[in-house]
């Protein structure tokens, strides 16, 4: 085995190569000849390859002979080519449903975390260049989320591998079957996959192990469902998983979790929970959040109210409070504010029987997960609120059990080879358990990836793996539904999915359709087959597919059974990264260029902290600047530099393991504790993940770690500048987000709108102009909007918006075209109540930019909107200084073609050329741009409405922002239309416009945040009303 | 009555010393033609090219990377760029009041010093004249804001200052250069008359522009020359209004204010009386030009200062009064933001520069006192930079919402092209000092005519009357 293992594809070395020319004879007409020999390739592929020379914004002596020698060698190839002589073919049958320069829509799932996202792909000749929710699935029903919409970059992501590697050299991929079956059939395989629920993979699964006799199939995921399912085994005595129904529930309660915003049913469950927010003068119920909250996210700022706790406390407020509601657990040692609380959700929840929820976090304590389960069963939620299913993995277990089964096996020496498909273990795997170490002691290993990152780094073989928009698949969602997983596009680097190579394996290397089909066609689809199938293609879905509900008998019990010991010292929590997620998307430009919930901090991962807990750290983070006695505290990090903080990096130290981390101070944080998250100190696998951040994973001493005790801090003495897209705290009493409560709602209900500078006389010297025709407007719901950022990368790939990079951001020119305000609010500094609103162009009837240009490059359009002539525009940038709501974009460099910042430009990486909308204008260097109510897609409905001789439907332009937005916070459309879901929302009572003492007559105005806090609780959610 | 004539005839004496016509064009006309310069020239020149080095390097890179390499950013959208614009401007302010409105004013005293700040008044203004364009995202396009006939009959839009900007400005330099010129003919025509080398006598053949010296040249150029004066009158009012619109037309707090084009003018008059100073103070050392430019003139100029001084002075009062008393919540914010936030320092450093220091004008010995006076006039257009980055940067990096604050921090290249700025105007000044007669010799052969009239007048009056007579 060894021989062949070493078995490497046959490569020139320069000496050879001249020795081959001199003795063909053929000079230099023979070089592309040879150039096209795998040898040739290869060589190439050594001599220039494209992580050798990493773009770090100077160009040095070395590399600009580098690039010039490599383009004038690469240059002469291209140019001896001659035109191909084949005789071609129009297009003279053109295919059914394509019309050249018009997109088509196709309906595939992608995945994150195994669990199926269900998608429309808009695809422009044969590109797929934006992904939308698919409004036939249960997990997303139309909507999507940040990391869903992100996913179409990682397609073009230039940093992807481009082909199989043996030993960090270029091979071919039969050698590697003919190894790797070598290797398998003698046996003490391993299989190590990210979470599977896919029916296909699992199938194949099942079958490879039973004809390789010895292996084993692991599964390892760092953000998992391993608390939950040891939680439903000591409880229900199998490891069902709940499936929440927040559109029942009258009383949420959120033990530490982010159900909004991270989870497989995220998108789902935040369009279930907003629909019971949407407070209108004619349906005033709304229903009320408690949450429990370590590290402040999405959630627990939807929360009406929140209490902090340290990690381990959770756990104890989750006992209590099923010990209030007699379902098993015990009181605990908790303090007043601790007592309050659980006595109002104890309360509320015996007062809304049947109509509650208890949801704990994917992170929470196994506990904490069992007594959730114990409330709701008490409380008799299950069946209305809440339903168990059997687990939609294919095999449900614990993956940090799985993960350390498998070192175990290795320090053994039972196992020769292990095949990791997809993930990134050797980066995600906790520190502690030194995954990487083991597998280095393995002889042959073989990573299936889309990059060569740090799990394929020292592999015996790297096959590249294909995009879900490139290959055939399967996955079910988080209600167990099931979708097909159809390509969009031809592998752009040769990639091949899991299911491919597992078959491969097999020895039959059947197509990715083959695959598929022939497993659906075993059963799982119901009625005649090719229908069926066809159907389940163009839905994106399999109708009836979703699993049943049952009715578990619960053993409360078992809830006491599990809880721990509390922990001593400084906490140390770990959490997912709002964008990052487990460092998936660290290469993703989009990704790390996503404010994250809550801090608004880019492109590094930091250390939360909150502000007590920093001044027992002994620094001051607190500003407050004594010209503002009479208001809230202000405080932050403002910079010297628009969008720049420098922080001072801290050590943290848990179990002997280290790291060190920018330390950033976050407002509604638990004491005593702090949060890292995953994504950040990625060391392979791109240019963009390139010195990001520090990597969390390396003090977590195992993968069921997610909260640790007895941490050190220590001062590095060091400091950082960390981006944020606002260092900016508060509202400084303007009321940008106003802010109501339900009570104060019900009792009047048109006067909870606030202007506080005095509302303006409307004076003009001019004839008020009239709005003919259409009237674009559009209304955004604070009371739900949730945070996400859904709408942020939305637009972002609507609009070709490009990355900036870490540097221009801490100057302050980020483009997103809508961004996410965030404000603390309230008396409380340790415990502000988070306000989040989304701003896009308001597209001001009376537009202060447009009197401004001097070139009448923004122009006010007969439907209103404000339109930008990227022609005409020279960039003197008065009209975003002449901007209140600062909505305007300038590029200050040549950002669409040159992402600057070790970021890939589509100069070097053509690829990227491919993502962009054709429907956008790419806008060049020194143009301003921002937000035009997405007018390419209110053109094509115009247009298509004339064809038909109608005029402009409700609901049949939606905004790009809108189509994400997962809480339907966003409506677009026709003002003038007196039926439009748009004109009635702006006729509620609690619509209001931003700054109307500046009489711009926006035409996007926001519904007042109205909140629903617990009557018993008088806590800062309270200090929101409006004054 | 004859006192009163008296004591006015001793003070329009403006030329010290024992003076002829002629010592008067030898003296101010060898400068340009010897080969002779004093070291400080050189000085200046090299110094000048190394800043003017930088200048190109700066516009080189600028063009071909674009406005990223400044510190500009999402809220402070103008920067440095337009600070210096605004700033230059005001320097190349003093040029048209002393020639046009102290001409049509008859005051005298502007003779000794009117070329040296026209010529200032022209590089200033090109120095000013290279920001607009150069802050543009796209600088190739800068002639998108001339109303130029085209295919797609576009025009500029007219209701923005931006436009009326490129109207004032480039009708300002033009008059100006125009006004120069004139001023120029006969001193060319002497340096014709008397050059040595064929290449001088021939360039400035030319540009003397057929002048004889004959009466009726004479009489067609006074009246000229006081025409011009009448049209560029306006302008000194004018291109600073509309420089202020630039802010005060806009809607954020801060520079939506009617106080500004006063103000403005005010400030640029003394950022230029204080320019003209700092220029002429040496200048009159190098070349020996003290009996012309008298410490009479000196003590004006300062007066002048010490009077616009007191202007600005009142409307940075005036602003802070009324940011409160207009009840206005941004307006008010803006000045607390002003006076005690992130740039506060600068804030109180300009009120230093400008309202604290020309209180030391008021004691004739400070305005006597070359040094003093020298370091008084650079602190003072110091200050007037502060003013104008003051008002730029805090109204633009704190408006109306919170989210979108962000600071402003110059980079490289704003330090790099606004020194280069300096560079193109201290090359322009040094080659005016070498090439042209830089005092008006014509005109001071007039003065002096008129002092010697007046002299003998008083003389033989003198002579007439007893002297103690009663009164």
């Amino acid at each position: 085995m060894p021989e062949e293992l070493k078995e490497q594809a046959k490569c020139l070395s320069l000496d050879e190569l001249r020795k081959k020319l001199k003795s063909e004879g053929k000079g230099w007409r023979g070089l592309e000849e040879l150039a096209e020999t795998e040898g040739f390739q290869e060589l190439l592929n050594r001599e220039f390859p494209r992580q050798a020379a990493p773009w770090t914004g100077g160009v040095n002596r070395r590399t600009f002979l580098k690039f010039m020698g490599a383009s004038v060698a690469l240059a002469g190839l291209a140019a001896c080519r001659p035109q191909r002589i084949d005789k071609i073919v129009p297009y003279v049958k053109v295919p059914e449903n394509v019309v050249p320069g018009l997109p088509v829509y196709y309906a595939t799932s992608l995945t994150l975390g195994g669990y199926a996202l269900g998608s429309v792909i808009e695809s422009h000749d044969g590109r797929p260049t934006k992904i939308e929710g698919n409004e036939k699935h249960p997990a997303t029903l139309g909507s999507s989320s940040a990391m869903h919409q992100a996913m179409i970059l990682d397609l073009y992501d230039p940093d992807r591998s481009k082909g199989v590697l043996n030993a960090g050299r270029p091979a071919a991929m039969d050698t590697f079957y003919k190894v790797a079956r070598a290797a398998v059939a003698e046996g003490g395989v391993r299989i190590l996959t990210e979470t599977v629920t896919s029916p296909t993979l699992g199938a194949l699964l099942e079958e490879f192990l039973g004809k390789s006799p010895g292996a084993k199939w692991h599964q390892f995921e760092p953000i998992n469902r391993d608390n939950e399912i040891k939680a439903a085994e000591a409880v229900f005595g199998a490891p069902l998983q709940p499936v929440y129904n927040f559109a029942n529930a009258d009383v949420i309660v959120s033990l530490d979790s982010d159900f909004l915003c991270e989870g497989p049913g995220a998108i789902r469950y935040a369009r279930q929970f907003s629909d019971g927010r949407r407070v209108r003068r004619d349906s005033m119920h709304m229903n009320r959040m408690y949450a429990v909250v370590v590290a402040p996210n999405n959630t627990s700022a939807a929360a009406d109210s929140r209490l902090r706790a340290k990690g381990s406390e959770v756990e104890q407020i989750a006992l209590a409070i099923a010990g209030g509601i007699g379902a098993g657990g015990a009181g605990a040692n908790l303090a007043g504010e601790a007592t309050k609380f659980i006595d109002a959700v104890v309360a509320d929840l015996n007062e809304h029987r049947g109509r509650c929820v208890v949801v704990a976090g994917a992170h929470a304590s196994p506990a904490t997960h069992a007594a959730a389960f114990a409330i709701n069963q008490a409380l008799g939620s299950v069946g209305a609120t809440v339903n168990y299913i059997d687990a939609v993995e294919v095999r449900a277990e614990s993956q940090a059990e799985s993960l350390a089964a498998l070192i175990a096996d290795i320090e053994e020496g039972v196992v020769s080879s292990v095949f990791i498909f997809g993930g990134n273990p050797v980066y995600t795997a906790s520190g502690g358990s030194r995954f990487g170490d083991a597998l280095a002691k393995v002889p042959f290993t073989v990573r299936l990836g889309m990059y060569d990152d740090e799990t394929s780094d020292g592999r015996s073989w790297h096959i590249p793996m294909a995009h879900e928009l490139e290959a055939w698949g399967d996955a079910r969602s988080f209600d167990g539904t099931a979708s097909i997983i159809q390509p969009l596009i031809e592998p752009l680097y040769d990639g091949i999915s899991a299911i491919e190579l597992l078959d491969g394996l097999l020895g039959r290397r059947r197509e990715g359709y083959d695959i598929v089909r022939s497993q659906w066609q075993r059963g799982g689809l119901s009625g005649e087959f090719e229908a069926a199938w066809k159907l389940a293609l163009n839905d994106g879905v399999i109708e009836g597919s979703a699993s049943a509900a049952k009715s578990p008998a619960a053993s409360m019990s078992a809830v006491v059974g599990l809880a721990k010991r509390p922990l001593g010292g400084t906490e140390v929590n770990f959490r997912p990264d709002p964008t990052l997620y487990d460092g998936r998307f660290a290469n993703n430009g989009w990704m790390q260029e996503c404010p994250r919930p809550v801090t608004r901090v880019v492109w590094d991962n930091v250390i939360h902290i909150s502000p007590a807990m920093a001044e027992t750290l002994g620094w001051n983070p607190v500003r407050t600047m004594w010209f503002h006695p009479d208001s809230e505290p202000v405080y932050g990090n403002e910079g010297r530099h628009g969008g720049e903080a420098g922080v001072p990096i801290y050590q943290i130290e848990v179990d002997g393991m280290k790291v060190e981390g920018p330390v950033w101070v976050t407002p509604g944080h638990a004491d005593g504790c702090v949060t890292v998250t995953f994504g950040g100190g990625r060391r392979r696998g791109g240019e963009i993940l390139k010195d990001v951040g520090f990597d969390a994973n390396a003090i977590r001493s195992s993968n069921e770690v997610w909260t640790v005790g007895g941490a050190k801090l220590t001062d590095t003495g060091k400091s950082l500048i960390v981006a944020s897209t606002q260092l900016h705290h508060t509202m400084d009493d303007r009321e940008l987000v106003q802010t109501s409560t339900l009570e104060a709602f019900e009792h009047d209900p048109e006067h909870v709108t606030a202007h506080p500078h005095g509302p303006q006389e409307e004076m003009s010297m001019y004839p008020e102009r009239k709005w003919d025709g259409n009237k674009w407007g559009m209304s955004i719901d604070n009371s739900v909007c949730i945070g996400c950022n859904a709408c942020v990368v939305a637009c972002q790939s609507e609009n070709n918006i490009p990355v900036v990079g870490k540097d221009d951001v801490l100057r302050g020119r980020e483009m997103h075209w809508i961004r996410i305000d965030r404000y603390f609010h309230g008396p409380s500094l340790d415990d502000p109540e988070t306000l989040q609103m989304p701003v896009p162009c308001m597209q001001c009837e009376q537009a202060p930019c447009e009197v401004v240009c001097p070139v009448a490059a923004t122009v006010h359009g007969v439907e209103g909107l404000n339109d930008m002539v990227y022609n005409r525009c020279v960039g003197t940038r008065y009209c975003a200084n002449n901007c209140p709501y600062k909505v305007r974009r300038f590029n200050f460099y040549h950002y669409a073609d040159n992402y600057r910042n070790n970021m890939p430009s589509p100069e070097d990486a053509p690829v990227l050329k491919l993502l962009n909308n054709p429907d956008v204008t790419v806008r060049g260097r020194g143009v301003m741009e921002k937000c035009t109510y997405c007018v390419q897609r209110i053109n094509e409905a115009r247009k298509t409405a004339k064809k038909q001789n109608r005029a402009v439907e409700d609901g049949e332009i939606v905004t790009a922002c809108q189509a994400a937005c997962p809480t339907q916070a966003i409506m677009f459309g026709n003002m003038n239309d007196p039926e439009a879901k748009v004109t009635k929302l702006k006729a509620e009572p609690h619509d209001y416009s931003l700054l109307p003492e500046l009489n711009t007559r926006p035409r996007t105005t926001y519904l007042v945040r109205i909140t629903n806090p617990s009557p018993a609780l008088a806590g800062p959610a309270e200090a929101g009303e409006a004054h | 009555m004859i006192d009163q004539k008296k004591s006015i005839s001793v003070e329009e004496q403006f030329i010290e010393g024992e003076h002829t016509y002629g010592t008067i064009t030898d003296k101010i006309g060898a400068i340009p033609l010897s080969q002779h310069q004093p070291k400080s020239w050189f000085l200046m020149m090299g110094a000048s090219l190394l800043l003017l080095g930088c200048l190109v390097t700066a516009i080189t890179l600028l063009l071909f990377v674009g406005v990223g390499i400044w510190g500009v950013n999402n809220p402070t959208g103008w920067g440095f760029a337009i600070v210096n614009f605004v700033w230059w401007i005001g320097i190349g302010h003093a040029g048209t009041l002393i020639s046009a409105i102290l001409l049509l004013m008859r005051q005298r005293w502007r003779t000794s010093i009117n070329r040296v700040s026209e010529t200032m008044t022209l590089f200033a203004v090109m120095c000013a004249g290279l920001f607009p364009i150069l802050h543009l995202g796209r600088p190739w396009l800068a002639y998108y804001l001339f109303p130029y006939p085209n295919g797609l009959g576009m025009w500029p839009q007219f209701r923005s200052p931006l436009v009326w900007d490129v109207f004032a400005v480039s009708t300002y330099f033009t008059v100006s250069l125009v006004f120069w010129f004139v001023g120029l003919i006969p001193d060319i025509a002497v340096l014709r008359d008397n050059a040595k080398s064929k290449i001088a006598r021939g360039i400035s053949g030319i540009l003397a522009m057929g002048w004889r010296n004959s009466a009726a040249h004479w009489h067609r150029y006074e009246t000229l020359y006081l025409l011009l004066a009448g049209l560029s009158t306006p302008l000194v009012v004018s291109v600073h209004s509309i420089v202020s619109f630039d802010f005060a037309v806009s809607i954020l707090p801060g520079w939506h204010t009617t106080i500004f084009p006063p103000y403005f003018v005010a400030g640029a008059v003394y950022s230029g009386f204080a320019m003209v100073l700092t220029l002429m103070i040496p200048m009159r050392a190098w070349y020996g030009l003290k009996d012309m430019v008298t410490m009479k003139h000196i003590d004006w100029m300062a007066k002048i200062m010490l009077a616009t001084g007191l202007i600005v002075g009142y409307g940075y009062a005036m602003e802070a009064f009324y940011a409160w008393y207009s009840g206005s919540f941004y307006e008010w914010a803006m000045m607390k933001n002003r006076a005690l936030g992130y740039y506060a320092p600068f804030y109180w450093a300009l009120i230093f520069c400008n309202v604290v220091t020309p209180f030391f004008l008021w004691f004739p010995k400070v305005r006597r006192t070359l040094w003093v006076l020298w370091i008084i006039t650079i602190v003072v257009n110091i200050g007037m930079w502060l003013e104008r980055f003051v008002i730029v940067i805090t109204s633009l990096h704190h408006d109306f919402m919170p989210s979108a604050w962000g600071n402003f921090r110059p980079m490289l290249w704003d330090w790099a092209i606004y020194g280069g700025t300096f560079g193109l105007f201290l090359f322009g000044m040094a080659l005016f000092m070498r090439f042209v007669p830089m005092l008006p010799m014509a005109e001071l052969r007039h003065q002096l005519h008129a002092e010697k009239g007046e002299r003998e007048a008083r003389e033989s009056e003198q002579e007439r009357e007893p002297v103690g007579g009663a009164h």
